[in-house]
């Protein structure tokens, strides 16, 4: 199963590799993981998407709240939650297809951020699967390169991680 | 009156009560060894190889509960080190290692003896630091000492730049240390506690299976009063033995794949398994799939993800162990209800059955030294008082199933990670921790040889270790193992070209003994405990193809032991 992970860190030098190290040491999946300060200069916030069985999980986030740098974090996918990510997608937008892909872009609301006469790169903010869409909708030959954020995640409501 | 990082370093150790700090020297803590050597509060003691600090740390920390220190210099002596944090980290013993480092500005240059010490020793240390600026050192060391001992305690290493140690700062050793992120959970959930204390009373067949844990937390006191209210049945872990005195009629020997055949076959048939301070280790459940299948479990820890991580239990308690069980035995205390007395009579006569087939028996009469006899003559010769460190292999195995350990930091080895080499250091730590009390170092002749360099640091300091090694002239559980699984294709196991043990005790300036007719045995063993101030290296010349029983094979189950 899928989950998404939030944690909230100290914003120190190597706790990000802390992280990745347990994941690998112990053979855990990751599938993506994003990361940047918050507000608070002094902490950082984290969203690991994992997958495995609820046993895995549970060890995964008693192993994550064992590591001296993180400060909370919470399963979000238990619990109603938001996720979105951003992706800047390259293509070849010449002749027919600059139009196109222009209507494509509009119907995922996607933005065309730099155009060039032959490509355009289109930047796509949404759920992990309607980029995943927006993608399979391109002819595959006509992406130059595609670029993503990996999820962010937030719980829905006035929940927060905040201690 | 502002201090060189350097002085600032030895202060805090001074603050943090450290008596012994275990190390060598080298170019990245040399200003450390200046600021030393200018104070009498901290003593150094000079190993010979950095492995040996933290060994000898650990003995120190295992043996007392207090944190263990080592020092060590950048790049090889940071690295040499690595094996002693890895088994403390793995048994979680409270250490706190210092590491030099090339200067900040060089960091990353692959400078001469550059290692990044953070990231080489990140996956085997419950945390570390690395100090930056002098202003921010006494507040680390502080903090590395409160992680280090605190909930599950393990090693914490703090990496030190050679010119943070010249820096000046103000030195004001804080009083107090908070970490927003890190505050252990040290009292048990009170419906938990009243749930498991229920499942016990209501048990036919219930067996307490202790680990490390228990001697970690300082629960001792609390375990035993609380089996013997109860008077259940109960097994030790190898890193538990010590935390129920072994020679009590309750106590049903070691546990797992050497353990008794009456411990194994009451795990294997219990109705209700009391697991306190213990993990559920591959070596303690044999093939997890047969594990117990009787058996709800109650599973106490101060680690949440102990729990539940290879077994699932039915009642988890993350807590102190003592502080759980002062909760079960008030609970018991104020209720009525007493365990099933007809249920635990007949549970108790069936473990005397297993108790009767004496698994541990072994042929006296051989005309060879027994290894079994000289771990049986060594508990006389000290009666059952001495700490005892070993190696690993067939005489760690040998040592915790007849030496028979009624008090807790006694019985010191490296049950986690296995590690060779570790007794003789760990017990120079015991004996600087205990300058009056008998130590051994149970060890074979291949592990001895991998820290015997330490033979010196023991002249150095005068530590009158008795070193007894069972000397069977193979690496004995590789060649078992060998013998039952490989067709008897003894690959590597057998060591050749053994030094004479006597004669390089005796050109270390120890005391040397050869003994290899079983009738000497006591003798030899009682004369070497005379030796009040010497080290005595007992080399035991003993039969080659003893095997250690009873033995569950990979892939069994408890109730499914090779016996002898």
């Amino acid at each position: 199963m899928r989950h998404v992970i939030s944690i909230l860190m100290e914003n120190e030098a190597g706790a990000l590799s802390r992280v990745a190290g347990l994941f690998s040491a112990r053979g855990y999946n990751i599938e993506s993981l994003t990361v940047a300060p918050t507000e608070d200069g002094s902490m950082s916030r984290m969203t690991i998407v994992t997958s495995g069985s609820e046993e895995i999980i549970e060890q995964i986030t008693k192993q994550l709240n064992k590591l001296i740098d993180v400060i909370k974090l919470v399963d979000l996918s238990e619990d109603e939650h938001i996720e979105r990510e951003m992706a800047l997608v390259k293509v070849k937008a010449v002749g027919e297809a600059r139009e196109e892909y222009k209507r494509l872009a509009d119907i995922f609301n996607g933005r065309i951020l730099d155009v060039t006469d032959t490509t355009y790169t289109i930047e796509l903010t949404d759920s992990g699967d309607r980029i995943v869409e927006f993608i399979a909708a391109i002819n595959a030959d006509e992406i130059i390169e595609t670029v993503r954020s990996g999820v962010s995640g937030i719980a829905r409501g006035e929940k927060s991680l905040y201690p | 009156m502002e201090l060189t990082g350097a002085e600032i370093l030895v202060r805090s150790l001074k603050e943090e009560g450290v008596t012994h700090l275990f190390g060598y020297p080298g170019g990245a803590v040399l200003h450390i060894y200046d600021a030393l050597y200018q104070q009498d509060d901290v003593k150094h003691i000079l190993v010979r190889h950095e492995q040996a600090a933290t060994h000898a740390a650990d003995g120190y920390a295992r043996s007392t509960g207090k944190p263990g220190v080592a020092l060590v210099t950048s790049g090889p002596g940071a690295t040499n080190a690595v094996t002693g944090i890895a088994t403390a980290f793995m048994d979680s013993i409270p250490m706190v290692v210092i590491t030099g480092q090339v200067p900040t500005d060089m960091i990353g240059n692959d400078a001469f003896q550059e290692v990044d010490s953070i990231g080489i020793t990140r996956p085997c240390v419950k945390h570390n630091f690395l100090v930056k600026d002098v202003t921010d050192l006494a507040e680390t060391i502080k903090k590395a000492f409160y992680i280090a001992t605190t909930g599950r305690p393990g090693p914490v290493v703090i990496d030190v730049p050679k010119d943070v140690t010249a820096d000046k700062a103000e030195f004001k050793y804080p009083d107090t240390v908070s970490i927003r992120s890190y505050n252990p959970v040290v009292t048990g959930h009170v419906g938990q506690i009243k749930r498991a204390v229920a499942m016990m009373l209501s048990a036919e067949r219930p067996i307490f299976y202790t680990g490390g844990g228990v001697i970690l937390g300082r629960g001792a006191p609390e375990l035993t009063e609380l089996a013997q209210m109860l008077g259940y049945p109960v097994t030790n872990t190898l890193m538990g033995l010590g935390a129920y005195p072994a020679t009590d009629k309750q106590f049903v020997g070691m546990l797992g794949m050497h353990g008794t055949y009456e411990a194994n076959m009451s795990m294997h048939h219990c109705d209700v398994l009391i697991a306190i301070g213990a993990r559920f280790d591959d070596r303690v459940t044999g093939n997890i799939e047969k594990f117990c299948p009787f058996a709800k479990i109650i599973h106490v820890d101060i680690d949440p993800s102990s729990i539940s991580k290879n077994v699932k239990v039915d009642v988890p308690i993350v807590g102190s162990v003592p502080n759980v069980l002062q909760e079960m035995i008030k609970l018991l205390k104020a209720g009525d209800k007493k365990p099933d007395a007809k249920a635990l009579a007949s549970w108790w006569k069936q473990i005397q059955e297993w108790r009767a087939v004496d698994c541990l028996k072994y042929d006296h009469d051989s005309g060879q030294v027994k290894p079994q006899q000289v771990i049986e003559s060594l508990y006389k010769a000290t009666h059952g008082d001495a700490f005892v460190t070993s190696d690993v292999g067939q005489h760690q195995m040998w040592a915790a199933q007849y030496y028979k350990f009624d008090k807790p930091y006694r019985w010191i080895n490296s049950g986690g990670l296995g590690t060779m080499g570790f007794g003789l250091p760990a017990a120079m730590g015991v004996q600087l921790a205990h300058p009056d009390a008998t130590v051994a170092c149970v060890t074979g002749e291949g592990s001895i040889q991998m820290c015997i360099q330490e033979l010196s640091t023991c002249l150095q300091y005068g530590l009158p270790i008795k070193i007894i090694a069972l000397n069977n002239r193979y690496l004995g559980m590789v060649r078992q193992w060998q013998e039952f699984f490989y067709q008897r294709r003894y690959a590597m196991s057998y060591m050749d070209a053994l030094p004479d043990f006597v004669k390089l005790a005796e050109s270390y300036g120890h005391v040397g003994m050869r003994i290899d007719n079983p009738a000497d045995v006591d003798g030899a063993m009682e004369e070497a405990m005379k030796l009040k101030d010497r080290l005595v290296f007992m080399d035991f010349v003993t039969d080659q193809e003893e095997n250690v029983y009873p033995m569950i094979p990979n892939g069994a189950g408890l109730n499914e032991m090779i016996l002898v």
